[in-house]
């Protein structure tokens, strides 16, 4: 059976060669990799997500409210027994309720102390052409309501558009919202920030959206300081959230 | 039975892996040894005999969601990396001071849950590393400046309080900061740790890429 020996022979050297081989792979990698000083960062995956088609008829005023956080997910510390994800829940909740009264159709990400992912929260808004999108945050840090746009450059609204940064083809839109926002906040007399950022989901978004951040207000010339737990305070925000978004339902219908 | 002929052919091989294999662990060592190179030359320490030279700071203000330049003058070395470094260890020690319009280590501001170790006391390192980089360019395409790859310390993105407005505007502090004093870094990546992470403490996105100069904040009213 001496072929049968040299077959079997030729296979145990194939096989060392080729472990050899293997064994040689990662450490040249290693040797070819740049020092960890430069350390290669991974793109991440850009899919593409279709934009909603402009409806024919009349669409519904459909509004979705993002309570951040959730779950394992607290957010920041606002107080030693409050977190954020406790609070943007419970503002969520409650905006849902003053808009339905309005007649507005909402629609939220979570009703409960869950955490869905920044991807699932995102697919819930774009599964529907929504007018708005509000991400209610909450943070112990400065005064008042912080009205954040996406920092994404406004690009034009295309057929595709990369999930990653869907809300580009939204941002004139956002930042009118945020104006809108702006002005009922101040009519108010709530102290109000404007910036913009790089916040997810917000930037995978395909709706007008703002993250209205809310903090205490600190003591000023027509302002005394107030905890975030204020039911009063809490009111007020709400209630101006609300008049906006009434009057964003009559710019909306106005659009192009 | 083996012919002569692959036998030869196999310890030639088995050679030829054994050098192959020698030459990459030694280049590799070369690169460990020119990392620990530029490490040794990041560990800045005030250069003797260098004259200060007036730098500026962006310092952020939470209380109208704003930044203020801040004039210093500080010794600074030649290497660039070294010098976006002491920079940004000069703009974070300002985060510290007690008085601090942004302040970062209090009690009760950071993420839910964590505790804020050692706050008010002496912290610890908030930058484990500062790199700078070419921007990638496709071939043929001139220069689109440098990239600085920022690698906040664990303690530092822990202690960090979290809220969108403090921690873009520490982004925008270290952008700014750094553009304004080495115009040629037009790009900045942020690393915790040494790793990619989401957010920096729950809210800002550290995945992205900042352009230098894209995002101001447009202040309180």
């Amino acid at each position: 059976m001496r072929w049968i020996d040299g077959r079997w022979t030729e296979a145990a050297l194939c096989s060392f060669l080729s472990l050899a081989m293997l064994l040689l792979l990662p450490a040249t990698g290693n040797a070819q990799q740049t020092p960890p000083a430069a350390p290669v960062l991974p793109v991440p995956p850009t899919p593409s997500i279709p934009a909603p088609a402009n409806p024919n008829v009349a669409p519904r005023f459909l509004v979705v409210v993002d309570a951040a956080h959730g779950g394992n997910d607290t957010g920041a510390r606002i107080t030693d027994r409050l977190l954020e994800k406790d609070i943007t829940l419970s503002l969520a909740m409650r905006l849902r309720s003053m808009l339905s009264a309005h007649g507005i159709g909402v629609v939220t990400t979570r009703d409960s102390d869950t955490n869905p992912s920044p991807t699932d929260r995102a697919e819930t808004a774009n599964h529907m052409p929504a007018a708005a999108c509000i991400l209610i945050h909450a943070t112990a840090t400065g005064s008042g309501v912080h009205l954040y746009t996406s920092s994404l450059a406004p690009t034009p609204l295309t057929r595709f558009l990369p999930w990653q940064t869907a809300q580009s083809a939204y941002v004139t839109q956002s930042l009118k919202l945020s104006s809108e926002f702006d002005s009922a906040l101040a009519h108010a007399e709530i102290p109000v920030s404007l910036g913009r950022t790089f916040l997810q989901p917000m930037d995978s978004l395909t709706c007008p959206a703002v993250a209205v951040e809310v903090a205490p207000l600190a003591a000023g010339a027509t302002t005394k300081a107030t905890p975030l737990t204020d039911t009063a305070y809490q009111r007020s925000i709400l209630d101006a959230l609300t008049a906006a978004i009434d009057e964003w339902r009559t710019d909306w219908r106005q659009q192009p | 039975m083996i012919s002569k002929a692959q036998r030869i052919l196999f310890f030639s091989m088995l050679l030829a892996a054994v050098v192959m294999a020698a030459v990459l662990i030694r280049l590799r060592e070369g690169a460990e040894d020119r990392l620990h190179g530029v490490q040794g030359l990041a560990q800045v320490v005030e250069p003797a005999g260098v004259p200060p030279t007036p730098v500026t700071l962006l310092i952020p203000n939470d209380a109208d969601n704003s930044l203020a330049e801040s004039q210093r003058s500080l010794p600074l070395p030649q290497d660039d990396s070294a010098r976006a470094r002491v920079l940004l260890e000069t703009l974070l020690e300002t985060f510290h001071d007690p008085k601090s319009t942004h302040p970062i280590g209090g009690a009760g501001t950071a993420r839910g849950g964590d505790s804020v170790p050692g706050a008010g006391k002496t912290h610890a390192p908030d930058l484990d590393a500062v790199f700078l980089m070419p921007v990638p360019q496709a071939a043929g395409q001139p220069s689109a400046g440098k990239m600085a790859v920022v690698n906040f310390s664990a303690a530092f993105a822990q202690s960090h309080p979290s809220g969108i407005e403090p921690e873009t505007l520490t982004l925008l502090a270290v952008i700014g900061t750094l553009h304004d004093n080495l115009p040629a870094i037009t790009q900045v990546r942020f690393l915790v740790d040494g790793r990619q992470q989401e957010t920096l403490a729950g809210h800002a996105d550290l995945t992205r890429t900042y352009l230098a100069g894209e995002t101001v904040p447009a202040g309180g009213q």
